[in-house]
């Protein structure tokens, strides 16, 4: 008896990893101008962390004793979970509010937040010093738990648990699962809740973390309402890489979307930059009173004044119009160009707090050298590779088979 | 042995302590600037008793020497209104240490007896210590492939086996005290009051950075000896309280609210938009 059963499960088996090493070989074209560009890049980065674990941190790195923190941990990490906030908000929208005509894009914005995370708070090993250690907080060699970093250690890798669980149905559907997929879609409201409240707290942990370099940072963007601002900007951080990042995955993956989701598209662009909208009025207007009560007038007349000028009403005020005027004239071209406004937005305001502002009087100012750029594009492209791969295989983008359709 | 040894030390200039409170004070050094002559005693003497390569500079007027991950303390030289004045620094042993409060590992550690140590075994080379520590004391070793954070221990290790911290040991001049912190914050007041013309009435690390285990003596503003006056007087770890506070308020509310608004919207909008 036993061994009937066993052996068409062993070859069940078996066929599912020939699927799987069959999925594992590459598709499409190899000469694309990405392939073409990002494949140095990639080569070249991975050269240069060997370096840097051959013969440390200094050896690819500008950072100094008096800057400890530099591109690796202000853009990658700061930034890149920033722009990962649009999966906390799409799934907010979609499971919480039951804004139904959003959920086309769940699980593109989902994986999109989960590679993020993997791979931008992945990069804060490259940055870790001694990284054999980074289980210690998790294995209690050591709970600092006065630590805004034990917070947001713990939140990323809890994080990126919801996440996978959220996304884990595509997976699923793609392996054939059917009895996984039920259970693992009857996990989703849990994750997303989850999600949504680690999301909340991390999002603005990484601006607490900058709460104890009080005298470091630039008064004019050190508040005590870092927090609060950090959170309240990952909404259209998150939302406009939503928006950037769909505008082009419709185009390189247009094979794979249907009829209806393409029309829809526009309509759940218009839905996200008034969203935008919203939460970029409210972060402006924040800002505004902090700066009121900071009483700060006599910086703004200093270079360091014109370039936060800049910041709040060229990357906040400005995308605000932009994203109101667009969703009112349904102007999606509009709506794109806001949301990069946008996203360099916040690129420029959280590299203000985490690197250009902080030790700005510094006699010697760190700049970040090549290497430390090729490692983080290197990173990003890693990333842009895997997502490629991961669109290409699994329904993502793409219907689900007509089998699990009805479970969700 | 170790009690005894520890009174003995401070013996001639401070009251006898009862044993039990002595364990339990945190112990400090106060460093007297109109004592200090700048002879780098206390660098040699440091880099002997951590294995840290010589000093090979000296105290120069108007040039501002660091402490980095070879050197742990170093003597600066200031041209000052009442002329030349020599400077120590190294590490402020914080009574609530901001580098202590920040690291997610326990690795920056304040002791009960009051250094600050760091401790190899937990540490994951983040820096965040030395992101968060308003005196830039932490160091780190960039070129090394296993990178240690660097600092002033106080001699932690020395004062377990009953002894000096060795730059206290050594000073020449008298110019370093060791005791506990409330005995040297007498003997710094007493200081001031009998000799008012010679300091400057103030100790600085009395409430700086809601206090530290290094007491400073001057002879003229602390500003003027490159000291960051501005700094708060509460402690840094209370810069990040209200955060941290607010979490457990967070992660029990969050969710409830969450459920409810996802009950409250469930099934509000027509079926007929949901083809799938």
């Amino acid at each position: 008896m036993n061994n009937t059963i066993s052996v068409p499960l062993s070859e069940e088996k078996k066929s599912r990893w020939k699927f799987f090493l069959g999925e594992l070989k590459p598709k499409g074209k190899m000469f694309t101008w990405f392939n073409v560009i990002s494949i140095p890049i990639m080569l070249l980065g991975l050269g240069l962390i060997v370096i840097r674990f051959w013969k440390g941190i200094g050896s690819i790195t500008n950072l100094t004793q008096e800057v400890p923190w530099g591109l690796w941990i202000g853009f990658d990490v700061v930034t890149g979970v920033a722009f990962a906030g649009g999966a906390y908000v799409v799934t907010f929208m979609v499971y919480i509010l039951n804004m139904k005509s959003y959920r086309s894009i769940v699980r593109v914005t989902v994986l999109n937040g989960f590679l993020a995370y993997v791979f931008y708070a992945g990069a804060l090993l490259l940055d870790l010093g001694r990284p054999w250690n980074v289980i210690n907080p998790i294995i209690g060699n050591g709970f600092g738990t006065s630590s805004v970093l034990f917070l947001v250690a713990w939140h990323f890798l809890l994080y990126m648990l919801a996440e996978l669980i959220e996304f884990s149905p595509a997976i699923a559907e793609w392996l054939g699962a059917k009895r996984a997929c039920k259970i693992l879609s009857g996990m989703t409201l849990a994750a997303v809740i989850f999600g949504i409240t680690l999301s909340t707290l991390h999002q603005s942990g990484l601006g607490a973390l900058y709460l104890m370099a009080k005298e470091k940072i630039h008064t004019l963007w050190y508040s005590e309402f870092i927090p609060i601002l950090f959170f309240v900007s990952s909404i259209f951080a998150g939302l406009s890489m939503v928006i950037f990042e769909g505008s082009i995955t419709h185009k390189v993956f247009s094979d794979q979307i249907s009829e209806k989701n393409h029309e829809q598209h526009h309509k759940i662009l218009r839905g996200l930059s008034k969203v935008c909208t919203g939460a970029l009025f409210a972060y402006f207007f924040l800002q505004v009173l902090v700066f009121v009560h900071s009483k700060n007038w006599d910086y703004l007349s200093t270079p360091m004044g014109y370039w936060y000028l800049t910041e709040m009403l060229g990357f906040v005020l400005l995308p605000m119009l932009l994203f109101y005027y667009s969703y009112r004239n349904n102007n999606i071209t509009l709506i794109k160009v806001a949301s990069v406004i946008t996203m360099l937005g916040v690129i420029v305001n959280r590299l203000n707090v985490t690197v250009i502002g902080f030790r700005w009087d510094a006699a010697v100012h760190y700049v970040p050298s090549w290497m430390e750029i090729v490692v983080t594009m290197a990173v990003i492209f890693t990333e842009i590779w895997i997502f490629r791969w991961v669109i290409n295989r699994l329904p993502v983008l793409r219907e689900s088979p007509s089998w699990a359709k009805n479970m969700h | 042995m170790g009690v005894t040894g520890a009174t003995f030390v401070f013996g001639k200039e401070a009251p006898a302590r009862p044993a039990n409170e002595e364990v339990t004070e945190f112990k400090a050094i106060l460093y007297d600037s109109t004592k200090c002559i700048g002879c780098q005693t206390c660098e040699f003497s440091c880099a002997e008793a951590h294995n840290l390569p010589e000093p090979e500079d000296f105290p120069e007027m108007g040039v501002v020497r660091k402490t980095d991950e070879n050197r742990r303390t170093v003597v600066n030289s200031y041209d000052t209104s009442i002329g030349e004045v020599y400077v120590k620094r190294q590490c402020m042993h914080c009574n609530d240490p901001a580098c202590g409060a920040a690291c997610l590992t326990q690795a920056m550690h304040k002791t009960k007896e009051g250094p600050v140590i760091w401790r190899e075994d937990k540490c994951m080379g983040c820096r965040y210590c030395m992101v968060s520590c308003p005196f830039d004391v932490p160091k780190f070793e960039y070129d090394s492939p296993n990178p240690k954070i660097t600092k002033c221990n106080m001699c932690f290790e020395r004062q377990e086996e009953g002894k000096l911290p060795a730059c206290v040991e050594n000073c020449p001049g008298e110019a370093l005290l060791f005791g506990t912190r409330r005995e040297l914050i007498a003997e710094a007041r007493r200081r001031i009051s009998e000799n008012p013309d010679v300091y400057y009435d103030h100790i600085y690390g009395e409430t700086e950075a809601g206090g530290t285990s290094f007491l400073y003596l001057s002879p003229v503003p602390f500003e003027e000896i490159g000291f960051n006056t501005g700094i708060q007087k509460a402690s840094y770890p209370s810069l990040t309280k209200g955060f941290l506070y607010s979490v457990p308020a967070v992660f029990v509310l969050w969710p409830m609210m969450l459920l409810g608004i996802q009950d409250a919207t469930k099934d509000k909008q027509p079926k007929t938009e949901d083809h799938e």
